[in-house]
């Protein structure tokens, strides 16, 4: 009776033993990713169901709704950024429409970090080495992390669902919507599983699963906005969700796609685990020369190897968002509609009378936004280097700290005004192409890309003010970077008072082209900067390191 | 010859830490120092203000009849430092970080970063994340010694190597110290000091306690004795500085300070020896009281 029993426990147990301890860790995980994935969810899963209002308020008439759908078609660049308009006569089909393809790209992104954190950044830091010498079995710590991504996924999925059913909408199109989100989260899970077993470093392994998104992207925007190859979309993790048709006549054995693929995907990530060595990816690392090239002599040489990867990554994002929406923008007359609540909406966002240079502005503006944000990552990289002592035998030469400080500054200021010119110069490139004239279509936006650079400084110049007086808060200059955006993409919508409004360095350059050119603004955003700027490195000067 | 390190009265606190109270230590040009103490302190940060990456909050440092805060950039030319935990640049190799290091610090030997890169063993194409702990030791160990400089300073240098590169760092500190060079090592290996060091320097609490030769330092402790004596002893039990006695009959074993050595031994003839071992103290004893005291003062 034992024997028999213990025979046929044999292989159940050893299988059971390599997951042993996955609830340990996954509950570890959970208490560690306690603040970022409550947001992820949080923004991915309220999103659709707030934009039902929206829709009302901006497309009240059918008139509206088709004008809608006519600005839709006529511009394939919407079906490029967006996915296939199916249905603009109702909510859902706009929501489906407009949310739903970025969702999933959203989602996709959250996974892929999420997978990763909880893998092979663990092995990185050694922290993962110190667990496995535990009660762990060799599958626990991938399975961890892919029930957190996946849990989080599914959970945004029903929260979309019960939420878009709340705001009435259609049963039948809020589960499709919520189930290809969802199931969107689940394929890129099951991709950073495999990615995390290829790479070498965390690093590597963020890269290749935002490649694979990224490609996923560009397949379902090549797929859409041509008429000859839609097979390509269906190619797409990021189409599926669309080839639902939710709220407009679900195809529900599309959810056979995703589910397969997730399965499969996942199954290569499994096999893949017990064939490479902990620490260490199946992609050997390649060795590195064994002398520096001659040019390695300087603190900004340095700094220019650590911080090229990342600017490279921002000025090619910058691009594609300004060529896409420069080739967009002329069409977005007809999308905004002819009514005069939608203009008056627009205007307040910050444009003027001519709705496509208020559009213009606006993106420029965007792009100075995000650039900020790039601004505050590389600023923030002096700290990670201090953090990581590896400051101190750079300081321990006759580098000074203002030297050094200032070879990382140039690319938190300069990389930062470099991103808004090239965001801007495609915005009136792609523009100038489609309305036929690019020369001035890119000289009506250089004064434009130019006045709004000493916003984004402001933001740079107290990320530098934080480092330097109060080196322990230095993440507070991500609250600062959020806080402008936040006033600038959505004060302007609630009607928030102008004294809140001005709290935002953006809310303050002229809004060119359209609005007339004041220098007084920008002055005062350059002496706010500087001033920053000059407090934090004399704070720096000052301050221990370490 | 004048100092290459003084430092006297040297206070430095941590918010409600005072990690250095008081701390003293002068080391002359072309010595090897050894910076010892105990975990906590105060070595890495005495260190650190050397160097310029602390602000004292009292005392006075020279280094280099420099300050170490006004003049850090200048006097850096002039020193090399190995961190004793040496975290790299993931994506740059071990040669390259060699090389930068010691370009920054204003050029370096060519000639003896090859032999130190042959000596140690050292792969330099390997990229930072990819090297074992001892590895990233021995890459700042070669950027260091591969530079002409008139200081190093060592802050647990060789933690994490084994024992044939051990001895191959110890070989080329002894060169160093041959080339005039002036050295403080703090370090936990006493094999390692005692083979190096001129002198030793013991801090606790952040303030030493301790500094001299190691046979001065030797001179300041107990030397255990064993004796076959010709009949019962007397006396020895009254004499201050002995301590442990254990008497079976004729044998005794004490442990007497060393300032009190002739005393115990004229006790002892009055007797008659028949058999004497007397044993100095090992390194490890040495530094083991002076570590202990801290924690019954702690216990006062």
């Amino acid at each position: 009776m034992t024997a028999t029993l213990s025979g046929i426990d044999k292989p159940v147990a050893a299988r059971a033993h390599s997951l042993v301890g996955t609830w340990h860790l996954t509950r570890l995980a959970l208490r560690r990713d306690r603040v970022i994935l409550p947001i992820w969810i949080v923004l991915l899963s309220i999103v659709p169901a707030s934009t039902v209002s929206t829709y009302a308020q901006f497309y009240p008439t059918a008139a509206s709704r088709a004008s809608l759908a006519a600005g839709a078609a006529a511009n394939p660049s919407f079906a490029l950024l967006y996915g296939p308009a199916l249905d603009l006569g109702t909510a859902g089909g706009f929501i489906a429409w407009r949310m739903g393809g970025l969702l999933a790209l959203l989602i996709g992104l959250m996974t892929v970090f999420t997978v990763t954190r909880h893998t092979r950044a663990e092995e990185d830091s050694g922290r993962a080495e110190l667990l496995a010498s535990t009660v762990v079995g060799r599958y626990a710590a991938l399975t961890s992390a892919v029930a957190l991504s996946a849990g989080a996924s599914l959970l945004i999925g029903v929260i979309q669902v019960v939420t878009l059913i709340g705001a009435k909408l259609p049963a039948a199109g809020a589960l499709a919507f919520g189930a290809g989100i969802a199931l969107a989260g689940l394929v890129f899970t099951a991709v950073a599983a495999v990615a995390v077993q290829l790479a070498g470093y965390s690093r590597t392994a963020n890269g290749i699963g935002t490649a694979v998104v990224g490609v996923a992207f560009l397949l379902r925007g090549a797929g859409d906005s041509t008429s000859d190859a839609h097979w390509l979309s269906w190619l797409s993790p990021l189409g599926w969700p669309q080839q639902l048709r939710p709220f407009a006549g679900e195809r529900w054995w599309v959810l056979v796609l995703p589910v397969a693929a997730t399965l499969v995907i996942g199954a290569v990530g499994y096999a893949l685990l017990p064939r490479r060595d902990f620490g260490v990816g199946l992609i050997p690392p390649r060795p590195g020369p064994a002398e520096a090239a001659p040019s390695l002599r300087s603190p900004f040489a340095l700094a220019w190897r650590l911080q090229r990867g990342p600017l490279l990554g921002w000025v090619i994002g910058l691009a594609v968002g300004g060529a896409v929406f420069g080739s967009i923008a002329s069409g977005i007359t007809g999308l905004v509609g002819q009514t005069e609540q939608t203009k008056e909406i627009f205007e307040r966002l910050g444009g003027t009378d001519a709705i496509v240079d208020a559009f213009l502005s606006t993106m420029v503006g965007l792009f100075a936004m995000l650039a900020s944000l790039y601004g505050i990552q590389a600023t923030l990289r002096m700290r990670t280097e201090e953090t990581a002592v590896r400051l101190e035998p750079l300081l321990a030469t006759r580098v000074g700290r203002l030297r050094w400080a200032g070879s990382h500054l140039v690319f938190a200021f300069l990389g930062t005004a470099l991103l808004v010119l090239v965001g801007g110069v495609l915005l009136g490139l792609t523009n100038g192409l489609r309305a036929g004239d690019v020369g001035a279509s890119v000289g009506h936006l250089l004064p434009a890309v130019l006045v709004q650079v000493p916003a984004a400084w402001v933001v740079i110049g107290l990320s530098t003010l934080i480092f330097g007086l109060l080196p322990k808060f230095t993440g507070a200059s991500w609250a600062v970077g959020a806080l402008a955006l936040l006033i600038s993409l959505f004060g302007p919508v609630v009607n928030a008072p102008q004294a809140v409004l001005d709290v935002s360095p953006f809310q303050h350059p002229p809004k060119l082209p359209g609005q007339e050119f004041t220098a007084t603004p920008l002055v005062w955003l350059l002496v706010v900067a500087a001033a920053a700027l000059a407090a934090g490195l004399a704070g720096w000067r000052r301050r221990d390191v370490g | 010859m004048g100092n290459a390190i003084s430092i006297v009265g040297l206070r430095k606190s941590f918010g409600r830490t005072q990690a250095l109270d008081g701390l003293d230590l002068r080391v002359p040009v072309g010595e090897v120092r050894g910076f010892l103490g105990p975990n906590g302190a105060g070595k890495s940060t005495t260190v650190r203000v050397l160097l310029g990456l602390l602000h004292a909050d009292a005392g006075e440092v020279r280094l280099l009849d420099g300050d170490p805060w006004q003049d850090a950039a200048s006097l850096h030319r002039r020193l090399a430092y190995v961190p004793g935990d040496v975290s790299l640049w993931p994506n740059l190799s071990g040669g390259e970080v060699i090389d930068l290091l010691g370009r920054l610090r204003g050029g370096l030997d060519q000639r003896r970063r090859k032999d130190l890169i042959d000596r140690f063993d050292l792969d330099p194409r390997k990229k930072g994340r990819t090297y074992s702990k001892g590895n990233r030791q021995k890459v700042a160990i070669v950027a260091a010694l591969a530079s002409n400089v008139d200081l190093l300073l060592l802050d647990e240098p060789t933690s994490g190597l084994d024992p044939l590169m051990e001895a191959n760092f110890q070989e080329a500190i002894q060169e160093e110290r041959a080339q005039g060079r002036t050295v403080l090592l703090s370090s936990h290996i006493l094999a390692e000091v005692e083979a190096l060091c001129d002198k030793v320097s013991i801090i606790r609490n952040g303030r030493t306690v301790e500094s001299g030769t190691l046979a001065e330092l030797r001179h300041l402790t107990r030397t255990s004795i064993v004796a076959e004596l010709a009949g019962p002893p007397n006396g020895l039990a009254k004499l201050a500085d002995v301590h442990d006695l254990k008497v079976d009959g004729n044998r005794v074993r004490f442990d007497v300070e060393t300032r009190s050595l002739d005393d115990a031994l004229r006790q002892l003839t009055s007797v008659g020896v028949r058999s004497l071992v007397s044993q100095p103290p090992t390194l490890e004893e040495l530094f083991l009281r002076h570590y202990a005291e801290k924690s019954e003062e702690a216990g006062k």
